[in-house]
């Protein structure tokens, strides 16, 4: 944990513990905290935000991950080595999310049905060769 | 994790330190913190992989959702938003107790662990009671993954008999789990097992809280059902035909309800690809047909068309109609893929604080050696950090 400075010298066995208990208060504070929140983006969703609502709730959602991963998970006194490997795979989930959004969002179109396959379909509307269409 | 049958003597010998190697410190550790901050990277590690393993599913949410942002707005009705908040609210309280649990675990409060470990798995068997309401619920009306999508708007709940028992099939496994648990309960205590009865009274706890879970979604389910859904399912006509039309034009109320029954049986289902073709307009020939076709439906139905092709007495604009098994059914096929492995998760989770609430009875855990319970807690804490993205992205999107 955070005490380097003892374990240079010696072992944890004689009396200084590397266990840090996290106290009532906290525990208790952290998820009245995070239920405060779920009802925040509950009631929101009952108003329309338009554009700004997958925002809202990822800003929601990202505020109440940060808590359970300071708190209930330790991280604030934890190594901060375990902490960046962690934070660090979220890079890479973006990287990953983003690329392969925009690319679907910039090719995707290519394999929509072309208007002149469709055209019979207007012209008969019973011509069901597009039902497979996405 | 460490084999702590490591015999200490041997660590003893072949490492020649003059401290004594507690029975639970493997013998390739030199420290009990040594070991805990080695499992402690091990089990981050794990997580990052889970982090990653389910940024695959959450890009083909992302994808889908920006493609047809429609289909996910409309079938997002079809899910249960106070089944899933309920859901949400367990997952953060097991969340606490098992926060709790390793404290318990740090200051060697015995009891307190396996209490806390208990009222974890407690936690975690409701929300899976309320997932199988949840999950038969969707599977008797049809909403289905893409390819067994059977949903028909005119008829949203098919009689039961017409359908596998689906929440009995999902339940099966829990109520034997029960029985078995209940036996091992009973014959503990006949035989006087003082140790197997500890750990068997709180399981069978455990495994009646799925069946409170189950109870909890009934009560839910069909308080919305009452509420909720009238206006989505209760057509006086019995001819509802996209669902997922919750706000019908205003002015169209009324007198229209019959065109749009008459429209949703002339139409085939492509007519959604037609409009969204006819949004560009450049496409002057799909616009146009899509107008016949609009014209042709509207004089079959009640309204009449005048001279110039205007339609009087229909609904102007009509929404997309999203229920068809090809659009609804993607969104189905990512709302169990997702939440199914979330759920699996859970079943993962359950087992291994099932062998934490043994060792937690027989004591195993010290100031110096709480390690297990502290990386099961940091796996459970990353189930639950999924499911609060999961919540609003899948059940609250407007």
């Amino acid at each position: 944990m955070s005490s380097h400075a003892h374990s240079e010298d010696g072992h944890s066995s004689d009396g200084h513990d590397f266990a840090h208990p996290m106290s009532v208060q906290t525990l208790l504070a952290v998820f009245f905290a995070l239920t405060f929140l779920t009802v925040i983006t509950v009631a929101q969703a009952s108003f329309d935000f338009g554009a700004f609502e997958v925002a809202t709730v990822m800003f929601i959602a990202t505020v109440k991950a940060v808590l359970v991963m300071a708190f209930f998970m330790h991280m604030l006194a934890d190594k901060p080595f375990n902490a960046i490997i962690f934070i660090g795979s979220f890079v890479f989930v973006g990287l990953f999310v983003i690329f392969t959004l925009g690319d679907s969002l910039m090719t995707s179109h290519s394999f929509e049905p072309r208007v002149e396959e469709l055209a019979p379909a207007v012209a008969e509307p019973t011509i069901t060769t597009v039902d497979g269409a996405p | 994790m460490s084999t702590i049958e490591a015999s200490p003597e041997v660590g003893h010998d072949e490492h020649g330190h003059d401290h004594d190697h507690p029975p639970f410190l493997a013998h390739h550790f030199d420290t009990p913190e040594q070991q805990f901050d080695s499992g402690k990277l091990g089990i981050w590690l794990f997580l990052v992989t889970e982090v990653l393993f389910f940024s695959g599913m959450f890009c083909a949410y992302a994808i889908f959702r920006a493609l047809r942002p429609e289909v996910f707005e409309g079938c997002s009705q079809f899910l249960n938003t106070k089944l899933g908040a309920i859901n949400t609210g367990v997952l953060l309280f097991s969340s606490l107790t098992m926060a709790w649990a390793v404290r318990c675990s740090q200051l060697e409060q015995h009891k307190g662990l396996v209490g806390t470990l208990a009222a974890t798995l407690s936690c975690a068997m409701i929300f899976l009671g309320v997932k199988a309401i949840e999950y038969s619920h969707k599977f008797g009306m049809g909403l289905l993954p893409a390819g067994l999508f059977a949903y028909d708007p005119s008829n949203p709940h098919p009689d039961p008999a017409g359908h596998p028992p689906y929440l009995a099939y999902i339940c099966a496994p829990f109520a034997l789990a029960l029985a078995g648990v209940l036996v091992w309960l009973v014959v503990s205590a006949v035989t006087g097992n003082k140790f197997q009865f500890a750990i068997a009274k709180p399981l069978s706890v455990v495994c009646v809280c799925f069946f409170v879970g189950v109870g909890l979604g009934t009560f839910l389910e069909s308080g919305e059902e009452s509420a909720d859904h009238v206006d989505v399912h209760a057509d006086p006509n019995g001819l509802a035909t996209a669902s997922v039309m919750l706000e019908a034009e205003e002015s169209a109320a009324a007198d229209a309800a019959p065109a749009i029954a008459a429209s949703g049986a002339m139409i085939p289902v492509d007519e959604s690809v037609l409009e969204i073709l006819a949004t560009d307009p450049t496409n002057v020939g799909v616009v146009s047909g899509l107008n016949a076709l609009e014209q042709q439906t509207a004089a079959a139905g009640t309204s009449t068309v005048t001279g110039d092709g205007a339609i009087l007495g229909a609904i102007t604009t009509t929404e997309i109609d999203v229920m068809t098994p090809t659009t609804a059914g993607v969104f189905f096929s990512i709302y169990y893929c997702m939440t199914g492995i979330h759920a699996i998760h859970i079943l993962a989770g359950i087992g291994v604080l099932v062998w934490l609430l043994v060792r937690a009875v027989r004591q195993d855990f010290n100031r110096q050696y709480f390690g297990p319970v502290d990386y099961v807690g940091l796996y459970w804490h990353l189930v639950d950090l999924i499911w609060i993205y999961l919540f609003p992205l899948l059940y609250l999107i407007r």
